[in-house]
């Protein structure tokens, strides 16, 4: 079966730094590097991994916001790539994104109806007459009272505020729904609501959900698949229950023992892996293997040479030379 | 509870704001203590109060459309009724304070050294500067900036998040306060990052002996560095417990919906998760009897007293609730959704 949403090879480099001689950058910042991912029809994919880890560059590339340096992006197996004018804006109807923040991702001039038809009104899918039985018809499906399509941003809460975010990311139909952190600046409570409603509208509407997030248990409950990302790369990838149930390498397994359980456990310290240091700079990141300066396990081999994804045998595949393999 | 006398007890306290809209009761009648050497945790969605608390117990809001009243003691002398020059001496001395924000709360003109140096001396005002310089070397160190003598110079701009709150930290503890009220400290950072700030405060707790007073709004948190728990629901106490009674007999609906909806994320299985409906209501316009009436799954219907009486604090089991449901319906739910 064609993915939906395929991407091969994608890399990114930001310009950094300048010099005044050369009147040119004189680094990179490989935000993004050689990332390969692929997404079935009204599957949801997770996307984790700390801030500066190229999550938030990788869904901005995927959505044709920013120009990848090389690699391609597959859409229901059409090269969009290097679509340009009325291609790419027919392309755009495929693909949407929901943002992290519901406070600065709404126009805070325009009422909550204005907002969920925009792109309506940009692509010109429904006439004008239709247009408002469109936008309530939307409300409803995201659990919005379609009488308050006249009300503006501020007389909503934070939850509800997101759902107009997904409404107006549904509007077009899309086939891939980009999701970057849409739930991390929520509350517990109100989080639960909107995974739920995201769920519901995927079983309704076979939309598949690229979901970014850092929060390792909200991607565990949404996704099918999994990819961690260290400093650009991916470096483990499979179906959630397996990575979850047994990640092979060290950096998914300390960032998993890293999340607090809501659970005490009296009399007995939970063994947790506490990585020491932080995440090295994307400018000049450490030779060979990019975990290498932070993980317990490195030996003079992750240095010099860099690990591959390797299939480990259960559709997973992941990037270590010294795997945490089942005995 | 234990029978220590508490290092900090607040008793009663109200804080509201005069709006042009109306009185805002942010706090709303809350009490507990802190006891030495101990973490005491405050649990509450955004809105409930928690941050306000804070800022009222080191007074830092004031101004005219600000009402406080109620007792602060820091051991036994109310802060709230001290002039302004002696809580001068008290923050920052007594009580420090650490934000969720690391990088709004330095100074980005100054070194990180001239800002550890700067909380001292307004407390050891003409100590000579070798021995400033030593004694922000050693808080650098405490904390595991490695490097310090190099990185004292730096600027909050040269350093990562999580270094960033470890400077927050030293800064806080440079004068050794009895008391560390730390808000949202980890909220910031990744999840990597925040395992290790929460081990560094909890050590930094157990060689000073002091008391911190952790306020989060994760229960994951909670559950691993905090002995006292209060849970807040729109400006008042909704459960005081210690963690583990919280966790395995929570008695307000308000916790147990906030347990069930963490604990379905921590199952691999793709159900629908547990939330609670609706959202968390306006203080200026709190309902009638219990604040969490409309979100409740178990209020016992329009004439019963969820909805003419404001539940006060009381004994439930090893807890205390503020709710109307009898010892019985709390223990039938318990068991239903919480025995293991």
């Amino acid at each position: 079966m064609t993915p939906i949403l395929e991407v091969r090879d994608v890399k990114k480099y930001f310009p950094s730094g300048s010099s005044r001689v050369l009147q040119r950058p004189t680094g990179q910042v490989k935000a993004v590097d050689g990332v390969s991912l692929s997404l079935q029809k009204g599957k949801t994919l997770g996307v984790v991994g700390e801030s500066g880890c190229g999550k938030s560059t990788l869904a901005r590339i995927l959505m044709r916001l920013i120009e990848p340096s090389s690699g391609s992006i597959f859409l229901d197996g059409e090269d969009v790539t290097r679509l340009s004018g009325s291609d790419l804006r027919r392309m755009r109807r495929d693909i949407q994104i929901i943002f992290q923040d519901p406070y600065s991702s709404l126009n805070p001039r325009h009422s909550i109806g204005e907002i969920i038809a925009t792109p309506l009104r940009i692509q010109k899918t429904v006439t004008k007459s239709e247009e408002v039985g469109r936008v309530k018809e939307l409300m409803h499906l995201v659990g919005l009272n379609p009488e308050h399509f006249n009300r503006f941003p501020h007389e909503f809460s934070g939850g509800q505020r997101q759902r107009v975010g997904i409404a107006r990311s549904l509007a077009l139909n899309p086939k891939v729904i980009v999701a970057d952190e849409p739930v991390s600046a929520l509350d517990v409570s109100i989080q639960s609501q909107i995974l739920n409603l995201m769920q519901d509208l995927q079983t309704k509407l076979q939309v598949a959900f690229v979901f970014i997030a850092h929060d390792l248990s909200v991607v565990r409950h949404i996704a099918d698949d999994v990819a961690v990302m260290y400093l650009g790369k991916i470096v483990e990838l499979g179906p959630a229950n397996i990575v979850y149930g047994h990640p092979t390498h060290p950096y998914t397994k300390a960032l998993m023992s890293a999340v607090p359980v809501a659970n005490p456990v009296s009399g007995r310290k939970i063994s947790r892996i506490v990585l020491t240091g932080d995440v090295p700079s994307p400018i000049d990141p450490p030779s060979g293997c990019r975990f290498r300066t932070r993980c317990w396990k490195a030996q003079d081999i992750c240095a010099s040479n860099e690990p591959e994804l390797l299939d480990r045998g259960d559709g997973r595949v992941s990037a270590c030379h010294f795997p945490e393999l089942e005995a | 509870m234990t029978n220590t006398t508490p290092l900090l007890s607040v008793r009663d306290l109200h804080v509201s704001f005069n709006t042009a809209d109306g009185v805002v009761k942010a706090v709303d009648g809350v009490s507990f203590d802190v006891v030495n050497g101990q973490t005491m945790g405050i649990v509450g969605e955004s809105g409930s109060g928690k941050s306000v608390m804070v800022s009222a117990i080191m007074r830092l809001n004031f101004g005219t459309d600000v009402i406080v009243s109620g007792q602060i003691l820091l051991n036994g002398i109310d802060l709230l009724a001290l002039p302004e020059s002696e809580m001068r001496q008290v923050r920052g001395s007594e009580i420090a304070m650490i934000f969720q924000d690391p990088l709004s709360a330095l100074n980005p003109f100054y070194t990180v050294g001239y800002q550890i140096a700067e909380a001292y001396l307004v407390h050891h005002p003409k100590t000579p500067k070798a021995q400033v310089e030593a004694i922000v070397l050693n808080a650098l160190d405490k904390v595991g900036i490695p490097d310090a003598r190099k990185r004292m110079k730096s600027y909050p701009h040269e350093f990562s998040g999580g270094m960033r709150q470890r400077i927050v930290i030293a800064m806080a503890l440079i004068n050794k306060p009895k008391l560390l009220i730390a808000d949202e400290p980890t909220t910031a950072l990744d999840v990597t990052v925040q395992a290790q700030i929460l081990e560094l405060i909890d050590a930094l707790r157990e060689e000073n002996n002091s008391a911190v007073m952790l306020i989060t709004h994760d229960l994951g948190v909670v559950a691993e560095t905090i002995q006292q728990v209060m849970v807040m629901y729109a400006g008042r106490t909704a459960e005081y417990a210690t963690v583990q009674d919280l966790f395995d007999t929570p008695s307000h609906p308000y916790t147990q919906g906030l347990l069930r909806a963490v604990r379905s994320f921590d199952q691999s299985t793709r159900g629908s998760l547990v939330s609670i409906s609706g959202t968390p209501p306006s203080l200026i316009n709190l309902p009638e009897g219990c604040a969490f009436r409309p979100r409740c799954s178990q209020e016992m219907g329009p004439q019963s007293a969820c909805a003419t009486q404001r539940p006060n604090l009381r004994t439930i089991g090893a807890n205390q609730s503020a709710c109307h449901l009898s010892a019985d319906e709390v223990s039938r739910v318990q068991r239903e959704a919480f025995s293991k």
